[in-house]
Parts: structure tokens; sequence; C-alpha cells
């Protein structure tokens, strides 16, 4: 601090813990009521402490389905939920630090063009052509596969730009050192280069799957078997707008497991997380 | 920028990004030259034969109130949630970059939004807003005054812009925290010994050199409402009522989906897909710039 303001101080901590509540209290709120009975929440009535169905709720919510027969139960959607996420952040990783490695340690014809071929790519994001994607991925008979629920969103240059900028920073001495060990390409590559990148990799990798966890216009255009459903989607899919038909404690519940995975890896991981993000988006 | 030290191959290095070309050019290019092209085709009510028109669908979509409706929707929503989320952001901001004991602790607590889903921020406060039952409509009503967003659409107009706000602070948070703790310590200890007190500071010192992050976050927070809210839109309002709460891109997909009009819907995008370039280039020249000094 420039000068001593204890007044300041105490104003700054007042208005950040303000500026928690009102962050936190949406989630409060979901979190209370997935913990009552559909009752008390259709009523209005609905106590700001949780209530005694804690366990029973999400119990129905995970491995019974809603209302018995007419919604899948979320379990399978957190399954497929993990399985899009992790095979979007791994496979970005994988095709971006083998194309940054060609990037910048090889000269060979069409390398700049390559290389803006896939820059621009972070430009437009899948929802400008999301019909003609979904033509594609239907022509080629992936609609209801986990294939076509990750391929097409690999297709971005984010995480080949933070790699390229990492390798960019590596001294050549490195490379050298290995060609005089008589290391080929591959060898360097994966003895000294990727052990390197490790928290770059690990940075990208919270973001991808933050990315992947949350997509919803995708999953929602391509998935139409109940069971290949991703979580993001259910949810919406259990608010029926117009009536009482929502059992809100079930679709909160679901709320709570559809955010729980991406929020915890954020807090767990935070230190990298942001220093992925400041640095790829700078 | 350039290595010295390189390796020698051929064909090795076109392996090597053979898998990111390869999905970059089935997944993105194709599908947005697909869009392109079909942008020029009118189908038939059947989908049977497609002809080409040229623009006639652009000069439908120019030629109907519905299009510039949409439009001025779009303008309206983006200017109040990048306004919004980037004035409390910075706030909280300036707040967190005084050494305070917990600073960490506050960082992890404002910034978790982040990772919260679009259509799960929607779907938490369509249940705080929702019409007979959320607790905020009660405490509105309690109040005399009367809620509805699935009928009104200054209500829903106004609950979609709580949401898409709520989501984005951690982000924009995130970055003015980070610009900063980058101003160096001096030049406001310097300011503060000539005697211009914190508000002063703040206006005259701070907030120009925040500028960059400023107008970068100014970029990302317009493509983040275009396009990331849809999410928000479809989970609470579903682009209604009337259409009041219809984006561009939420209209590029019902008009698609339900519509059944692919001509129309590809023009959509395609103006989508200029903005979107215009938006980024714009941002890489304003940065370029800024980063020499």
């Amino acid at each position: 601090m420039v000068e001593h303001r204890p007044f300041g101080t105490a104003l700054a901590h007042l208005t950040l813990l303000i500026g928690i509540a009102i962050l936190a209290f949406p989630v409060y709120l979901a979190f209370v009521a997935s913990t009552w009975d559909a009752a008390t929440i259709a009523n209005g009535k609905m106590p700001l402490t949780p209530g005694p169905l804690f366990l029973e709720n999400y119990w129905r919510t995970l491995f019974v389905g809603t209302s018995g027969t007419t919604r899948q139960p979320v379990g399978g959607m957190l399954f497929n939920s993990f399985v899009m996420a992790m095979t979007i952040a791994i496979g970005k990783i994988v095709i971006s630090l083998t194309s940054a490695f060609a990037v910048v340690y090889f000269r060979f014809p069409f390398r700049m063009t390559i290389f803006w071929l896939i820059f621009v790519t972070l430009m437009l994001p899948v929802e400008v052509r999301i019909y003609p994607t979904y033509k594609i991925v239907a022509d080629l008979n992936m609609l209801d596969t986990y294939a076509g629920l990750t391929i097409p969103l690999i297709a971005s240059a984010t995480a080949t730009l933070l790699f390229r900028q990492f390798f960019m920073t590596v001294p050549d001495e490195l490379v050298e050192a290995s060609k005089i060990d008589g290391a080929g390409p591959m060898k360097f590559f994966r003895d000294t280069l990727v052990p390197l990148s490790v928290t770059s990799v690990a940075a990208m990798f919270v973001i991808q799957f933050i990315y992947g966890w949350n997509q919803y216009l995708w999953p929602l255009l391509i998935t139409t078997r109940d069971d290949m459903q991703t979580i993001v989607i259910g949810i919406k899919k259990m608010i029926v707008t117009q009536d009482a038909l929502t059992e809100w404690q079930l679709a909160m519940a679901t709320a709570v497991l559809a955010m729980l995975p991406p929020v915890l890896v954020v807090i767990v991981m935070q230190k990298l997380f942001v220093r992925g993000l400041v640095e790829t988006e700078k | 920028m350039e290595k010295r030290a390189i390796f020698q191959g051929r064909l090795l290095p076109f392996a090597l990004v053979a898998p990111q070309l390869a999905v970059t050019l089935v997944f993105f290019y194709w599908p947005a030259s697909q869009a392109v092209w079909q942008s020029f085709l009118q189908e038939d009510a059947f989908g049977l034969s497609s002809e080409f028109v040229g623009f006639a669908n652009y000069r439908d979509l120019f030629a109907k109130a519905d299009y510039y409706r949409t439009i001025g929707t779009t303008a309206f929503f983006s200017a109040l949630v990048t306004a919004l989320s980037l004035s409390i952001a910075l706030f909280l901001a300036v707040q967190a970059d005084r050494q305070l004991k917990g600073g960490t602790a506050y960082r992890t607590l404002l910034i978790w939004p982040y990772a919260v889903a679009p259509a799960v921020a929607g779907v938490l406060w369509f249940f705080m807003f929702q019409p007979s039952l959320g607790l905020v409509s009660q405490g509105l009503r309690g109040l005399g005054f009367t809620w509805n967003p699935l009928l009104d659409s200054t209500d829903a107009m106004a609950l979609v812009v709580m949401a898409a706000t709520w989501k984005q602070v951690s982000y924009n948070f995130l970055f003015f925290l980070a610009g900063l703790q980058a101003i160096p310590k001096s030049v406001i200890e310097a300011a503060a010994i000539d005697g211009a007190r914190p508000v002063r500071r703040f206006w005259t010192i701070v907030f120009p050199l925040l500028s960059p992050t400023t107008f970068y976050l100014f970029v990302v927070n317009v493509v983040y409402v275009f396009f990331d809210t849809f999410g928000i839109i479809d989970a609470t309002t579903a682009g209604g009522p009337a259409k009041a709460t219809e984006t561009l891109v939420y209209k590029v997909y019902s008009d698609g989906r339900v519509g059944g009009d692919l001509g129309g819907s590809a023009a959509q995008s395609v103006i989508l897909m200029v903005i979107v370039i215009a938006l980024t280039a714009v941002q890489f020249r304003f940065i370029e710039r800024k980063v020499q000094y």
C-alpha cells in the first residue's frame, strides 16, 4: 500500500466479500433447493438452509432418473461429459505439441502457410459454421459417437499457439547438446522438450477440459440418443418452462453436479489455470 | 522470430503437422467454405434441389425488419453485458489489488464462475427468477413489481443480461488483476508523494496504463456475448418472448433448425464470420501498436 489507510482497507475487504457473496448466491440457492422435496420448492416457501433430502435427491439424480422413467439418470451423462472433456483436452494437447514442434524446429516448404492455416482457426468459433459442420459429421457417420462429439472441436489453434510461444523460449543450446549426443528430433522431443513443457501442458489441460465440459450447442445438435447426452444438455432438458412439472430439486442437483468437476479443476489447479489463460490469450 | 538450431528432415515435419492439419481442413475449412457456398444457394421447399441465387439470401436478410431487430437486440445485449461485467470486474480487481490479507483466497473465490457452463449459469438464474416460485421474483412481487421473464420482454432481457454478466465478471477480474499487478508500484508512489489522492491516481495513472487490457477485454467480451451466451439464452428464454432475446447466433440456429432455411442461415453465418474476423483484426493491430512501448 502506498499510504496507510485502515478505513480504505476495511472497505476493500467489505466490497470483496459482498462481491463473493453475490457470485456465490445462485449456487448456494441451487444447493439448498437440491436438498428439499418438490412440494416445498413448488409452493415457493423454500427455506434458506439445506433440507433433509440431500442423499436421497442426489441418489435419484445420479442413478434413478427423474420422474421414474421420463428422464435419464445423470450418472451416464456425467460419464459422457467426462469422456468429452478429456478427449478434447488430450486431443488438442497432443496434436498441438507435435505441430508446434514441427513449425518451430524444422524448415520445410509451406511452413508459414500451414502455420497461418492453423492460426486462422482461432478467430472463428464452431457456432458460426454450425450447420455445415453438422452436415459433414453426419456424412461421415459420426452422429451420436464420441468421435463426432469431440474431433470437430479439437480443430482450433489455442494450444498450438501457446506451445509455439513456449518452444521459442527454450534455449538453442539444448538442441545442440542433444545433437552432439547423437539424438534425433523425436528423441529430443520426447526426452527434452515434452518434459520441459509439463507446466504449459497442465495449464492448457485445465483450460481445454473446461472448454470441453461446458460445450452446449455442438452436443445439442449432434447427439440424438439419450445415452449420448452430456450433463450440460441434460440439465436444460429437465426444465419444463411452461408448467409445474419441473422437478426443481433434481434439476438443481444436476446443476450442482454439472458445475462441480470444472469448478474443482479451476480451484485446485488455480495457479496453472491463471498462467495458462493469461499467457495464451495475450 | 526464428530458431537458429533446427533439425533436418523432409517428411518428418509434415507427419508432425498432419494430424492437426487434417482435423483443421476437414472440420474447419471445409464447413466454413460450405457455409459461404451455401449462402449463395436456395433450396426448394423439400430440400431436394438447390439453385444458385447469388446474393439473394443476403438481400432477403437485409430486406426484413426481423434481421435489423436481431442486430439491435445483439448490440444492446452486448453493450450492456460488456459494460457491466467490465466495470464490476475492474472495481473488484482494484480492491483485490491492494495488498490485503487473504489476497489469494479472494482471488479463488472470485474466479470460479469462469468454470460454470453458460447453460448452467442460465438455469441457476432462471431458478431465482422463475415467475411463480423463484426467490427473487417473490421478493419483487412483495415490493409491488410484477416480474415474468416468460411473458415480458424487458424482464427476459434483464434475466439474460444478469446471467451473462455473472458468468463473465470472473474472467475480466482475472485479467484486470494481472494488469494492475503489472503496473510498477513506484509510479503510483511517486504520484502519491506529489499529493495525488487515490481516485485521481486511479483515473490519471492506473486507468490509462490498463487501457491495453481493457481494450483486449472489450473485444473478447463482445465475442463472448456473441457466441458463448447461446447456452444462457437457450436455457432461460429460448430467444423469447416474441424473439426479444434472440441474438444473431441464436437466429442462425433457429432459422436453420426450426425454419429449415439453410441458405438464409448460412448467409447469417457468413456475416457473423466477417464480424469476428474484423474484431480480431482490429484487436491484433491495436495490441501490436501498444506493445511497442
